[in-house]
């Protein structure tokens, strides 16, 4: 006998019962979905996990542990969902499910530490990533110094990976109080985000850079909380509540026209995730949630919509380097911007822009996904890092920290010394 | 029939598992609840069913053993390419045995100086479209989920597509193939020349059996060149019988064209609402039609379709001038089915065909029987070929509007027969239209195909009950 109600569960899923309805099993999913493309078992693509959530409804299973691996195998990209003739709401119904299953089942020991125990306590996970960031030469030793990454001076988990380490200097510790008006009037808060935070600084940097040449004031609030994604995608939605009541008091939305981030995760959170799973919070919370949300914008789309966008004053002239751009799955196929990313890119006269093939083709990252699965995880970036590398670039951009990480782990692992940045990055040095 | 899981109680199903294990792979075998559940459907609307296991061949011997293990134990099996059949042709049976073809998905062979070549059956039908294309070949055949299907579905299931009209089906493109017996004996029919009369014709008898009388293992498919240029125009109706007329007299005026595509006023709005490609929202009928061939045989074919279009009453004829205002026409009739799916949950897409002269009376028909039954009916397809596909659109879960939908398919299946058509044009029989075959056919070709079957597979292993029921 399963230690499961499964006709407590089948309630509980029968909530998902209108949107999983829209699905008629037509099968598209399988053209574009990358986990499917590794594994080509039924049960990773879309059309299957909602056939397993429906099986959960009509009472299929003695047990829901079945259901719920598959439901984690998937990296959340949105492919699908793109390109979904009859337009479920794959995102959505998936990471309902996960709640479900999660408030059903009980999180995972491992999940539970590290999102009730620090990621929902942003002063705590800031200082235990400091204490990390000096520790962390114990564990690693440089593996290409190019790239800038590392990999395990020993054996353990995550050792034969090829990390970025915590910078030994956080964004947040180096802008303190950061608030300026600029000279167009306009005036943004910046949303920092834990990676560009804690292991991209430069990224923040360069984001004040551009906003401060196009005239743009800022607001940097400090302690700064984590959108809520890596705990929402594990089905953890107390977490998840708790950070975005605790960036709520961080951001009063009165204070800037737009809210600025640099991340395609956290803008796509923001603008999409926080108003769909707002929940538990109070009217008074969902309407500053609802301003919030939209005020939530790309750095590049609001360069681009914005601004004038200023470019250096004399073009460079000389040798130029050839420059491509991966599309984050959530900037371009959750928020439909790619355009953007690549005129600030343009932008920069010291690059000529090459596309890659399959450019808006998954990392593979999928944030904890590459943590649970990395054989497919690693598999479907080789796949990207084949498409960079032939497209002949030297620097490859992107417009999230997320991508750059799992882009930088497949490059140095085959000793490709392409260089990995963040689009503003590119345009903040055109600047300069 | 024992399932599997009944078997293990009293027979010897581990050592079964064990064998399949054996000869594919443990990866390569899946038994958990989960997997069997998502291989327990199709496209067909149509209730699932639970296989006991399913299989992944990666090398063709493997498939033949794998089959010839299914007939030793008289385990029901199904073949199974990317599972977008839409009449239930790849619902296993009970508690039987599904075999993927997906890893058997080589192009062999493309032989540009015979124009053929040679693929596994899990080969995708549009990655071998785009392969054939970058040699400057083609092969023809589209079906609507060609993005995804497998053409040894497509061989299985005689698949069609939009280009129906000027170049034939799947049907005409297949020149030999080899398959398994139930015993897992390759058999081969067909040859890589132009022509053969070696021996009984045997593809002809597979093409299109829906995976009743043999497991494909090699076909050999006929190529020819691209055409060199192509042009669409967009003719806008007041009056869905111009429409349907106009067809006719293209056809009457010995025009081929690549397509012919009909859509209705339903339909134009719905794909409108959802795609604003800046359809004529207020138009009865459109027709959407492109030609192909010689850049000169081109330029005359267009003129004198758009000719014929204004003379049959055509509101307006829109030419495409470029590549991008032809991807716009063609973007408008790749929405059709995406944008009628939004409207109601469940879709059910018929795929009832008539003579093409008879079309207008089809077209009537339907309407007539969308208001008798009180559905909603959007209706497009391919007209030049008399293949519509009216679409009904309902929910599933309202057991009293869904018996109004069962009756207008029997319907409209009366009509199109009393039509002189068929009952499907593309889509295949498999379990949702087998009950219908012999208003079409007769007792005696059901009985006939019958024998046929029963000294093929003998334990009735092969898809059982599709088709012919049984």
């Amino acid at each position: 006998m399963s230690m499961y109600d499964m006709k407590k569960l089948a309630a509980l899923v029968k909530e998902l019962e209108d949107q999983l309805v829209v699905c008629m099993r037509c099968g598209m999913c399988q053209a574009v979905c990358p986990v499917f493309a590794e594994t080509g078992r039924e049960a990773d693509v879309a059309r299957g996990k909602l056939a397993l959530l429906d099986g959960l409804i009509q009472e299929m299973f003695k047990d829901p542990k079945g259901v719920n691996e598959r439901m984690m195998r998937c990296l959340l990209c949105g492919s699908c969902a793109a390109n979904c003739p009859s337009g479920v709401k794959v995102l959505d119904i998936f990471l309902k499910a996960r709640a479900i299953l999660v408030g059903y089942m009980g999180l995972h020991p491992a999940k539970r530490i590290v999102f009730r125990g620090m990621l929902s306590h942003p002063r705590l996970f800031d200082s235990l990533v400091k204490s990390a960031s000096r520790l962390q030469g114990i564990f690693v030793k440089p593996a290409d110094d190019f790239l800038g990454t590392s990999c395990g001076r020993f054996s353990f988990p995550l050792a034969d990976r090829h990390l970025k380490t915590f910078a030994p200097l956080s964004f947040h510790s180096s802008v303190n109080r950061f608030n300026t008006n600029g000279a167009s009037g306009l005036k943004v808060g910046f949303f920092v985000g834990c990676m560009i935070d804690k292991i991209y600084p430069n990224i923040g940097h360069a984001v004040l850079n551009a906003l401060e040449h196009n005239g743009v004031g800022v607001l940097v609030p400090d302690e700064q909380g984590c959108c809520g994604i890596p705990a929402l995608s594990s089905g953890d939605l107390k977490t998840f509540h708790k950070l975005v009541r605790y960036n709520l008091e961080r951001f009063s939305p009165g204070g800037f026209d737009c809210l600025v981030t640099a991340c395609a995760s956290c803008t796509s959170t923001i603008k999409l995730l926080w108003p769909m799973f707002a929940g538990e919070l109070s009217d008074a919370e969902k309407s500053r949630m609802q301003e919030l949300a939209e005020k939530t914008i790309d750095i590049s789309q609001f360069l681009v919509e914005r601004t004038g966008l200023v470019t250096a004053a004399s073009a460079h002239e000389g040798e130029k380097a050839l420059l491509s751009y991966h599309d984050p799955c959530h900037l371009k196929k959750s928020l439909g911007i790619a355009a953007q990313p690549r005129r600030i890119l343009r932008a920069n006269s010291r690059y000529i822009f090459k596309e890659m093939s399959e450019a808006d083709r998954c990392c593979g990252c999928g944030g904890s996904f590459n943590l649970q699965y990395y054989g497919i995880s690693a598999s479907i970036g080789k796949r990207k890092r084949d498409s960079i590398v032939k497209s002949g670039c030297s620097t490859v951009a992107t417009s999230c920290p997320a991508c750059m990480l799992q882009i930088s782990d497949m490059l140095s692992q085959a000793g490709k010394r392409i260089e990995v940045k963040h689009a503003i990055e590119i345009y903040a040095d055109s600047l300069e | 029939m024992a399932t599997l899981d009944e078997r293990e109680n009293y027979m010897d199903g581990n050592k079964l598992v064990n064998k399949f294990c054996e000869l594919l792979g443990k990866e390569n075998v899946f038994r958990d609840e989960a997997d069997r559940l998502a291989y327990s459907y199709d496209a067909a609307v149509l209730d699932a069913s639970l296989p006991s296991i399913v299989v992944r061949p990666t090398r063709s011997e493997a498939l033949g053993q794998a089959v010839r293990l299914c007939n030793e134990n008289a385990l029901p099996v199904t073949i199974r390419g990317s599972g977008t059949n839409l009449s239930g042709g790849t619902i296993p049976s009970p508690g039987g045995v599904v075999i993927l073809t997906t890893a058997l998905n080589q192009i062999l062979e493309i032989n540009e100086e015979d124009l053929y070549a040679v693929v596994q059956p899990g080969v995708i039908t549009a990655k071998f479209a785009a392969a054939v294309e970058s040699k400057g070949l083609f092969y023809p055949p589209d079906p609507g989920s060609q993005a995804v299907s497998t053409l040894g579905g497509n061989v299985a299931e005689n698949a069609g597509g939009l280009r129906g009209l000027r170049y034939g089906v799947t049907r005409d493109y297949v020149m030999g193939l080899e398959f398994f017996d139930v015993n897992g004996e390759l058999v081969k029919s067909g040859a890589r020349t132009v022509k053969c009369v070696t021996g009984y014709n045997l593809g002809g008898l597979l093409v299109g059996s829906e995976g009743t009388l043999g497991v494909f293992d090699k076909i050999i498919l006929k190529l020819i060149p691209m055409p060199a240029a192509r042009k669409a125009m967009m003719a806008v109706f007041s009056e869905v019988s111009k429409a349907s007329e106009t067809v006719s007299a293209i056809i009457a005026n010995r025009i081929v064209p690549v397509t012919l595509e009909f859509m209705d006023n339903f339909t134009i709005r719905a794909v409108e609402d959802f795609a604003h490609v800046g359809l004529p929202v207020e138009a009865a009928a459109l027709l959407l039609i492109e030609v192909d061939g010689h850049p000169a045989q081109v330029e005359e074919d267009a003129a004198r379709v758009e000719e014929l279009c204004r003379q049959m009453g055509a509101m307006r004829v829109h030419v495409a001038q470029d590549a991008q205002e032809r991807d716009k026409v063609w973007e408008a009739r790749r929405a059709a089915l995406s944008a009628l799916s939004r409207i109601k949950p469940t879709t059910v897409l018929e795929d009832a065909t008539v003579p093409r002269s008879k079309i207008p009376e089809m077209i009537r028909s339907i309407d007539e029987i969308s208001r008798k039954f009180q559905l909603t009916v959007g209706t497009f397809g391919h007209a030049g070929d008399g293949n519509l596909h009216p679409t009904i659109l309902t929910d599933r879960r309202d057991k009293e509007e869904w018996t109004r939908v069962e009756q207008a398919i029997d319907a409209i299946f009366d009509r199109a027969l009393a039509l002189g058509g068929t009952l499907s044009g593309e889509h295949g029989i498999g379990i949702a239209k087998s009950k219908y075959l012999e208003k079409e056919t007769s007792r005696a070709t059901i009985l006939y195909s019958r024998r046929i079957k029963a000294a093929l597979d003998p334990k009735n292993i092969l898809n059982p009950g599709k088709i012919i029921g049984g």
